[in-house]
């Protein structure tokens, strides 16, 4: 087991090791280790695009599944043993099909916004610790990174939104910035918590804060207020990825098709690709902070954090089968008159219990 | 350390390449058969009705600087929790004094209608 444990971090020294190899002697040492950590930057960059790809694949099939089986249907089972090349099939049709740009969109806004709305999600996979030094940056702030960074995907819907030219299409941006930017504020805020009971914003050390007693110390263990924190954080990662019950921007019984009304082909599939992705993130993210992140008995930390973070994915299947979709002005209303509140209020419970628990005047 | 955002920077440029290559290869393997009313903006089927960059109403940019307040106070909160530890009763104090500043504002919103939506 321990060759799985180490496999990526003994293949990030091997090959950082041959590249000094490499460079020896062919230019000054500051020059050539700034060249090597851009190369490794480079391998670790590609992989994170081919992790992303791959699990948005495991996604869509286990999501089009999970769906059949709840409406008691079968789901895709043509394509491969169990339908599993559903969404390789998908893809490649995707590829194949015309991309349409309406004549009186602004052409440069309408060719960015699926970019700006993936590149955040792939760029907030860089701070996840994924086991014992397997880090790609562990970043001192990599908390508030994760936040910063999972922010600016809401520029991309806004763009979607207003460079189409198409009414549906701008309804549908203008709710998302709305939804999205109203449901930061109290995710914001709960996220405080995490770093109240690890005391740092160091993704690093928010997990090996929660090892030891065999996942006793998880954050979402640390009762009522981790549990209250957690159920907060979730909600709003639901409705930062605008999934169902929060998925209001794309209703289609309302407005079409929300902000991608007028995108096809590829431009189209990079979106789809944009919100499963942040789905997975935002769900990545709920384990690593109240979930332990990597640690977990006998298999690989990598392993586990997957693990637990399809869990999260499969809560938010469930849901979206179940609950019907919010009204705009309740939307609104629960995120500043419910959750704004009970966040903050759990936040002042969490640093007084940390205060009687350490004795007042600590 | 700047020198920490580098990979940051790799992965910015390989996320775009990513989706060039995608773009453009969509592009090659697509047909192109443009017809004026497959370039129209879609309105349900009827000829489109004027121009969509029009006005928007005002709720949207009051919740953005609602957002936008809210946000500058919650950052606050940060490097406070990171150093709770430390500063003892002290901090909590006085993080309950921000907390009740804070309080005052969101009162005063919820009772002018700012977090009402119609």
């Amino acid at each position: 087991m321990d060759i799985f444990n180490n496999l990526f971090p003994g293949l990030y020294d091997w090959i950082n090791a041959l590249l000094h190899d490499w460079f020896k002697g062919a230019m000054p040492a500051d020059v050539e280790s700034v060249l090597v950590s851009a190369i490794m930057a480079l391998i670790v960059a590609i992989s994170a695009i081919l992790f992303m790809v791959l699990m948005v694949l495991i996604m869509i099939w286990l999501e089009r599944k999970n769906a059949a089986r709840i409406q008691d249907r079968v789901g895709p089972n043509r394509v491969g043993p169990y339908g599993l090349l559903q969404p390789i099939a998908d893809t490649i049709k995707m590829l194949i099909k015309e991309d349409i740009v309406p004549t009186n969109a602004d052409k440069l806004v309408h060719l960015l916004a699926p970019l700006v709305a993936m590149a955040p999600a792939v760029l907030a996979l860089a701070v996840v610790p994924f086991g014992k030094g397997m880090t790609p940056v562990d970043l001192n702030i990599g908390l508030l990174f994760m936040i910063a960074v999972g922010s600016i995907g809401v520029v991309g819907i806004f763009m979607a939104g207003y460079g189409s030219n198409n009414k549906y299409s701008l309804l549908g941006g203008m709710r998302g910035v709305a939804q999205v930017v109203s449901y930061e504020v109290p995710q914001v805020l709960t996220v405080v918590t995490v770093i109240l009971l690890s005391g740092s914003m160091s993704l690093v050390k928010i997990v090996d804060a929660q090892g030891g007693w065999f996942g006793l110390q998880w954050n979402i263990l640390a009762l009522p207020v981790g549990l209250i924190a957690f159920v907060i954080f979730y909600i709003c990662a639901l409705a930062e990825v605008n999934r169902s019950p929060f998925d209001l921007i794309e209703g289609e019984s309302e407005i079409v098709a929300g902000f991608f009304t007028e995108y096809s082909g590829m431009k189209w599939g990079l979106f789809y690709l944009a919100e499963y992705f942040n789905f997975f993130i935002v769900c990545m993210f709920g384990a690593t902070l109240f979930l332990g992140g990597w640690q977990g008995p006998i298999l690989p930390g990598w392993l586990w954090l997957i693990i637990k973070t399809y869990a999260l994915v499969w809560l938010g299947m469930w849901i979206r089968m179940t609950l019907p979709r919010f009204r705009v002005d309740q939307l609104m209303k629960f995120a500043w008159k419910v959750l704004v509140p009970v966040a903050l209020a759990n936040l002042l419970l969490t640093s007084i219990l940390i205060g009687v628990y350490n004795g007042i005047g600590f | 350390m700047p020198i920490d955002f580098l990979p940051i920077l790799v992965m910015i440029a390989v996320v775009a390449a990513f989706a060039a290559i995608a773009l453009i290869l969509s592009g090659l393997t697509g047909p192109r058969r443009p017809t004026r009313a497959k370039l129209e903006p879609y309105e349900s089927g009827m000829p489109p009705f004027g121009s969509a960059m029009r006005r928007v109403s005002i709720k949207y940019f009051l919740t953005a600087v609602l957002f936008i307040l809210f946000d500058i106070e919650i950052i606050f909160f940060y490097p406070w929790a990171v150093l709770f530890r430390q500063l003892g009763l002290f901090g909590l104090i006085e993080m309950g004094i921000f907390i009740l500043i804070l309080l005052v504002g969101y009162v005063y919103i919820w009772r002018k209608g700012g977090f009402d939506w119609d």
